[in-house]
């Protein structure tokens, strides 16, 4: 368990170092970093000593070094464009994406997981053969589209809606919530709809395979045959079974979260990372772009070592032979 | 030793199985004959346009706004689905939107099927510490969302590219981006066939008779991996124009004097709040219908192509 567990730490250390050299490399080689700071009317002096004052002429592996030094103490440089640090920057703009990946995170899990466990039991039934045949059209539908979609009919037509922004938002610190007001509220349903679509229908559809593939095994047939209820056989065997796969999936599903709260952020003028990321692209401001890559960068990281983590608590065969390896 | 006769084409294409599969799937036949309509519909684009969408000069201002199935003010013409802003009538616009999307679809899978199939052949082949480096780098490629990728792509070249060149340069870029971002599928699905291949008798066997090792990847271990990189390629396909479509809505693709779907869509948004619904509906709805059908294309061979479900 000890080693498995360093060598996954180590693995997520070698991760995280390839993607902050990229972010390095985008910030350090691409456009002129002194350029971008002094303007046009600089003399060549003027640009030799900022050079020097920052550190463009050492080597290129000292420069790194820094680079991962300020990054760790949360410094990213400032951004071309706006004049602010890049750190004050993500931190204005983390809470918005938090609650919207979360909230939406957390829908299409227990719908998902729901749905999937429904369809996959009542295989014939009419209502799981709607829910299928609607799921389809979610994997294959552009989010930005359903986004559209949502808003001309809940904004635009019907008036029930807002269709930017967070509205009213309450501050706590740094923190900012738009769960505590009214608007704020509202404001989060269209793109929370939105978000949690695409990742409900993929989590329904492969909960739906993997209980399906389990149902047909051996051993589910011994337990009917033993006479034990249906709810025992569906949730205490079959489920179990197939939640491994799916925790994996599911895992590597909050680094689309991350894509799609792109996409949805953009429609919805949603002022959260994603939104900022994709502003950043359009005017080539490389700080705040290498920034967001490490940022999601760690989330992944992050995240792959918790389901790694979560093999362990779900499938007693690993730790069983984690144990017998270790003697 | 008598000869046997090779046979024809279309007698080939009579017996495989694939053809057989296709003629009893109704799903597949029906995506088939949608996707080539709109192959055609794009190919002919300038033939069958009542308008050159791309060319301002053609454009009448009065004829702005005309409802679908009405004539317009300025030119008298008849518009099929109405018109935008500028009169530019929206079935030639869709014409042309469709024949940029489908090129930079074409192009980037071509381009990324290229890397991979590269990649993955000499990381198969090959082995050791190539083999671990490649497959380490598409491993972490393929953990962060494509649409990520094609976007930091697109933002460094942005960086590198003087900005006066921004606009001509855009179609390449965007090509570059997307083709970037899908590599890995092809690499590693081309690596575990190669490893499989490596070890058969036929392989040996070139290699006893003194083949080179890049010979005996692309004449003979290629054609036995062709297969499940063409089920790839057709899903790819239908990725690789929403992933377009969703970055020239981001106002980071193509460009509005060569507008792809998804620039359309982005243009045709700002109309939607006043009720002008036509200029973002068919563009929106080509591109369902398009992804629709290549996906429902790309399942049927991925299931026909799988000896299991034989």
């Amino acid at each position: 368990m000890l080693g498995y567990l360093i060598r996954s730490v180590l693995q997520a250390l070698m991760v995280m170092l390839a993607v902050a050299f990229i972010a390095f490399s985008m910030f350090r080689y691409v456009g002129d970093p002194v350029a971008s700071i002094v303007g046009q009317d600089a003399t060549l002096k003027d640009r030799q000593e900022l050079a020097d004052s920052l550190g463009l002429n050492d080597p290129m592996l000292l420069q790194f070094g820094r680079f991962i030094g300020n990054a760790a103490q949360g410094d990213f440089g400032i951004s071309y464009r706006q004049g602010r640090p890049v750190a004050a920057l993500l931190r204005e703009r983390l809470p918005a994406t938090i609650e919207l990946a979360v909230i939406s995170g957390a829908i299409a899990l227990i719908f998902g997981l729901g749905l999937g466990i429904y369809t996959a039991l009542r295989r014939e039934g009419i209502a799981a053969n709607i829910v299928m045949s609607l799921s389809l059209i979610g994997v294959s539908l552009p989010t930005f589209l359903i986004g559209i979609g949502l808003i001309y009919i809940f904004g635009v037509t019907l008036r029930w809606l807002p269709t930017f922004g967070r509205g009213e938002t309450v501050a706590f610190g740094w923190w900012t919530t738009g769960l505590l007001t009214e608007s704020g509220r509202k404001s989060l349903v269209l793109p929370v709809i939105t978000l949690a679509f695409f990742q409900l229908t993929l989590i329904m559809r492969l909960v739906r395979s993997e209980m399906l593939e389990v149902m047909r095994a051996d051993y589910i047939r011994f337990a009917r045959a033993r006479g034990l209820t249906d709810g025992s056989i569906n949730f205490r065997h079959a489920l179990k079974n197939t939640m491994i796969p799916v925790v994996t999936i599911t895992g590597l599903q909050l680094g689309s979260i991350v894509a799609f709260a792109l996409v949805t952020e953009t429609v919805f003028n949603w002022p959260g990372l994603g939104a900022l990321f994709v502003k950043s692209v359009e005017v080539v401001d490389i700080p705040v772009m290498g920034a967001y890559l490490m940022f999601v960068g760690m989330i992944f990281v992050i995240v792959n070592l918790i389901v790694d983590m979560l093999y362990f608590l779900i499938d007693p065969r690993l730790r069983t032979g984690a144990k017998s390896q270790g003697r | 030793m008598t000869d046997i006769p090779r046979p024809t084409f279309s007698q080939r294409l009579n017996d495989s199985d694939l053809w057989l599969s296709f003629k009893a799937t109704p799903v597949a036949m029906v995506a088939a004959c949608v996707t080539v309509f709109i192959f055609l519909l794009a190919l002919f684009a300038p033939l069958i346009s009542p308008q050159n969408a791309f060319d301002p000069a053609a454009l009448n201002l009065m004829d702005g706004f005309t409802h679908p199935m009405e004539r317009g003010i300025g030119s008298n013409m008849l518009f099929a689905l109405g018109s935008d802003a500028q009169g530019r009538d929206m079935l030639s616009a869709l014409f042309y939107g469709t024949r940029v999307s489908l090129l930079v679809g074409f192009c980037s899978v071509a381009f990324s099927m290229t890397l991979g199939i590269s990649l993955g052949l000499i990381a198969g082949y090959v082995g050791g510490r190539t083999e671990l480096i490649i497959m380490r780098i598409a491993d972490i490629q393929l953990s962060f969302p494509a649409i990520l990728i094609a976007l930091l792509v697109f933002g460094v070249a942005r960086g590198l590219i003087p900005p006066n060149q921004h606009e001509t340069t855009a179609l390449f870029v965007i090509i570059f981006a997307i083709g970037l971002s899908h590599w890995a599928q092809y690499a590693r699905t081309v690596r575990a066939s190669a490893m499989v291949e490596r070890n058969k008798d036929y392989v040996h066997a070139a290699r006893l008779i003194g083949i080179r090792g890049l010979p005996i990847m692309a004449k003979h271990i290629l054609p036995n991996v062709m297969g499940p990189v063409l089920v790839i390629s057709t899903i790819n396909l239908a990725l690789a124009v929403i992933e377009e479509a969703t970055l020239s809505f981001f106002g980071v693709g193509m460009p509005v004097t060569q507008p792809s779907l998804g620039t359309l869509i982005r243009f045709g948004q700002q109309f939607l709040v006043s009720g002008e619904w036509w200029i973002l509906f068919f563009p929106a709805l080509t591109i369902v219908i398009l992804g629709l059908a290549i996906n429902l294309l790309g399942d049927w061979l991925r299931d026909a192509m799988n000896p299991k479900l034989r």
